[in-house]
């Protein structure tokens, strides 16, 4: 067995000069014992052999120099033997290194990109703590890297710190750069680090609010910065609360964008541009009554003469529903009245506006504010006039006729009464017919009121 | 009102830059500081020093100079009319908060926007102010991006981009008309009139420096822009026809998609829900397939029916549904163009393919090797030992078959 030392663990003009001689000498790689100083057991001192001077440079493609130089500072202690084999087969064949399929090249890239990515982790994730020592301000940062590539990375820290004294501590070793030139010493402890750096607290605010709570993505997070590196950044302390309250700020940030009363709803409302009929009706009718009423009232959408007044139920429909309720027993100034869509759709011929019913686009554009009337008015019971209202609320196409005077379990939890639209009644043709339809709608309303009371008691 | 700490500042710009989604800092010329007196590099390739819970880089320290704003666009959280806490820092707190987290190894650089006050010129010059001082009084040579206000005159937008790596003007929406409603003091074709101004100085300086290595430089790293997705109703085919088209008109190294996000004290004009997180991941994708994978709009049309992009599986797979004459491919024969359409290889495992095919012909083990999931590209490739069958005729070849419970 053939001995070959290294000073260190990332050797590689050591690793450089042993591989000559074992090739020149033929030794193959099993018959190799690679003796590391500072790994396995042996002490950083051991002073490594001189090397046959001897024999002769090896001829090895560029690749190889490159792939060696990262692979050297892998933490797996058969990479040296993996080298040595790769540079006996490249003698017989030249591009072995662009053949991913082939399984020794496929070990030696992925070390290389283990080394690579360790690297990066490492340019990335140092958090240097200043301290004032008597020669001026002192860099200092304790890092614990995955490979032996310590020396590797300094090159990079002392390109972009130039101008600053900065000391970089590992288990392994150390560096320290005084603005002229780098000296490697000895590994250290965390306890030989600076403990805090003023700075820190304010990185942490930014780390605070440059994150969007409304876009939790923990695990995207992790595969980036995985746990192992978090013990030394000074931000890490702050995401277990960031994660556990982003939910609650979401929602606390979506309620700050609603109004907080009625009033301020309907101001909101008057602008609204979130569906098409803004553009030709007069204005947003919006619902009105006591912000505590225990019946609401919902309709289809203002008619022409409700557009024109910017008050829901004014025109001969709206008048109708006065007499209707009043024969139920309800106080309509008790109730809050409003409709499913707040813009009035119409077909304008030259002599008047003709009603149309509103789509479930429109529909269901307006639900928002319909939504914000419940939670502030918080009914305990909701009659639904029509079928438009019975959409909006039931989030469903629904039939009248069939689901009518009965308690609805309304999506949200709430309960609501389905029953016909006041305009209804006024285009039955007989008397007979309006006068019964007339009847049942009283009786609707009268059972939405026991209803009511019963749910409110 | 008490005056605000340095704290409070940072805590409210900060904020404010969040729904901005860049934070890239590569691709710029290379630099260091050795032998300059000064401090900073750029070694090409961005580093992202932290990551935030929502899953996103933190390359730079991205903050606000005001997040006070004459102008009143719906989408914006720093709109006029919007009741969030306004805040102003001095270019001397920016400068020294660059400088102190750079050189506690925090960041790469700068990323620095505005709200607009006074007037487009007056805060686009106190922007050039702050990469002055950090690029002449403290020769800082890390990496800056700086946003572009619009409506600034040429002479500013030319200074800031001697200073600066990156500059962008933000397209804000995928179509004029939204942007004319939800931005009413913003108009699209001066926004792209200053992509235009930019894409020819860049270009130009460019093309000085290859004749002159004394040449000043310009943004070299070039020009982005950022559209909100979701805000207005533009569907997903000509969200990405606009940035195929902001691409070739004005070389934009990158165009971002932000997935509108409520924002606190959000206008009636918005959607009251962001759309779902995953479109904007699909748009990227399809973006990619645009740029990397020699796909053409027309041909992601396919990928998207009714112009949007399925959500539940990535475009490229939903485009060799779409296409399935095209597939399988022969691993040892197809040509790069080929191998880029098949679902699950890239562009770097694709130049693996033909590194390594050179040397041996692919067995399906070999090809396992070269890549991170043989199991995604088996339905889509032949080699001398696989052939897909029935593969791809089932509806979905990557679903997995389902073991039926014994008790009901």
């Amino acid at each position: 067995m053939r001995r070959a030392v290294l000073a260190h663990p990332a050797d590689l003009d050591g690793f450089r000069l042993a591989l000559r001689a074992l090739v020149a000498e033929g030794v193959p790689p099993a018959g190799v014992l690679w003796e590391v100083s500072g790994e396995g057991g042996l002490p950083l001192a051991d002073p490594p052999a001189a090397p046959p001077a001897s024999a002769p440079p090896l001829a090895v493609p560029r690749r190889f120099a490159e792939l060696a130089e990262k692979v050297v500072c892998h933490s797996d202690p058969a990479r040296f033997a993996l080298l040595h084999e790769a540079a006996l087969r490249l003698r017989n064949s030249r591009r072995l290194l662009d053949d991913r399929a082939d399984p020794l090249t496929d070990r030696l890239l992925a070390l290389e990109t283990s080394v690579g990515r360790d690297l990066h982790k490492m340019r990335a994730f140092v958090r240097f703590r200043e301290v004032a020592d008597p020669d001026g301000p002192h860099f200092i940062a304790w890092f614990e890297p995955e490979h032996h590539i310590l020396r590797a990375n300094c090159g990079f820290f002392i390109r972009r710190f130039a101008n600053m004294r900065w000391t970089i501590l590992t288990p392994e070793a150390s560096a320290h750069w005084d603005g002229a030139a780098l000296h490697i010493l000895p590994g250290a402890t965390r306890a030989a680090a600076p403990g805090d750096d003023p700075l820190e607290a304010l990185w942490t605010s930014y780390y605070r609010a440059i994150f969007n709570p409304a876009r939790l993505k923990p695990a995207a997070m992790a595969r980036e910065m995985p746990k192992k590196y978090w013990k030394n950044l000074p931000e890490a302390a702050a995401i277990p609360s960031l994660v556990a309250g982003a939910a609650a700020r979401t929602s606390a940030m979506l309620a700050a964008g609603k109004p907080a009363d009625l009033a301020g709803l309907a101001a909101a409302a008057a602008t609204c541009t979130r569906c098409p009929l803004h553009a030709a009706a007069t204005r947003t009718v919006f619902g009105e009554g006591p912000a505590d009423a225990r019946l609401m009232l919902v309709g289809e959408q203002p008619g022409d003469q409700e557009d024109m007044a910017g008050r829901p139920f004014v025109g001969p429909a709206g008048q109708l529903l006065d007499q209707c309720l009043a024969d139920a027993g309800i106080d309509r100034a008790r109730c809050y009245v409003t409709n499913a869509v707040k813009h009035f759709r119409f077909v304008a011929t030259p002599r008047r506006r003709i009603h149309q019913s509103p789509d479930a686009s429109h529909i269901e554009a307006c639900r928002w504010w319909l939504d914000q009337e419940l939670a502030l008015v918080r009914p305990a019971l909701v009659v639904m006039l029509g079928a438009s209202a019975g959409r909006a609320l039931l989030g469903r196409p629904v039939t009248v006729g069939r689901e009518r005077g009965r308690p609805l379990a309304l999506p949200d939890g709430r309960t609501g009464l389905l029953t016909v639209h006041p305009s209804y009644l006024l285009r039955l043709d007989s008397p007979e017919a309006a006068a019964a339809e007339r009847a049942r709608f009283v009786e609707d309303l009268r059972a939405a009121r026991a209803l009511a009371q019963a749910r409110a008691a | 009102m008490p005056a605000l700490t340095l704290r409070q500042k940072l805590e409210i710009l900060a904020d404010a830059a969040k729904y901005d989604a860049s934070c890239a800092s590569s691709g710029t010329s290379r630099r260091h500081a050795l032998g300059t007196g000064g401090m900073g590099s750029t070694e090409g390739m961005g580093i992202c020093h932290s990551y935030a819970p929502d899953g996103r880089c933190i390359s730079l320290l991205k903050i606000l100079l005001t997040n006070s704003c004459i102008l009143d666009c719906a989408f914006c959280i720093n709109r006029r009319s919007s009741s969030v806490r306004r805040a102003r820092f001095t270019v001397d707190e920016v400068v020294r908060l660059t400088l102190g987290f750079y050189a506690r190894n925090c960041i790469e650089g700068l990323f620095l926007s505005s709200g607009i006050i006074r007037s487009p010129d007056y805060t686009m010059e106190q922007l050039v102010r702050v990469a002055r001082t950090l690029r002449e009084d403290h020769d800082f040579r890390g990496y800056i991006h700086l946003k572009t206000i619009p409506d600034a005159s040429p002479e500013l937008v030319h200074e800031a981009g001697r200073y600066a790596d990156r500059l962008s003007i933000n397209i804000e929406l995928p179509r004029p008309e939204s942007l004319a409603t939800l931005a009413p003091e913003k108009d699209a074709g001066r926004i792209e009139a200053s992509m235009a101004r930019l894409h020819a100085d860049i270009a130009e300086a460019k093309d000085a420096r290859r004749r002159f290595r004394s040449a000043p430089r310009f943004a070299p790293a070039g020009q982005s822009t950022q559209m909100i997705v979701g805000a207005d109703a533009a569907d997903d085919l000509s969200i990405l026809a606009t940035a195929d088209g902001l691409y070739r008109r004005h070389g934009m190294r990158r165009v971002y998609y932000s997935a509108y996000s409520p924002i606190p004290d959000s206008s009636s004009r918005l959607p009251p829900a962001p759309p779902p997180l995953v479109r904007e991941h699909r748009l990227y994708q399809a973006d990619w397939m645009l740029r990397f994978y020699g796909f053409t709009l027309s041909e992601l049309a396919s990928a998207a029916p009714a112009g949007r992009l399925p959500l539940d599986q990535d475009p490229k797979l939903a485009w060799a549904l779409a296409n399935r004459a095209a597939f399988p491919v022969d691993v040892n024969r197809a040509p790069r163009e080929l191998l880029l359409r098949v679902p699950g290889l890239g562009p770097k495992v694709v130049a693996r393919i033909l590194a390594s095919r050179r040397h041996r012909t692919l067995r399906f083990a070999d090809l396992a090797r070269l890549l991170a999931s043989p199991a995604r590209v088996k339905p889509f490739v032949t080699t001398p030992d696989w052939r897909p069958t029935a593969l791809l005729d089932s509806v979905d070849p990557l679903a997995r078959p389902r073991q039926l419970a014994l008790f009901g």
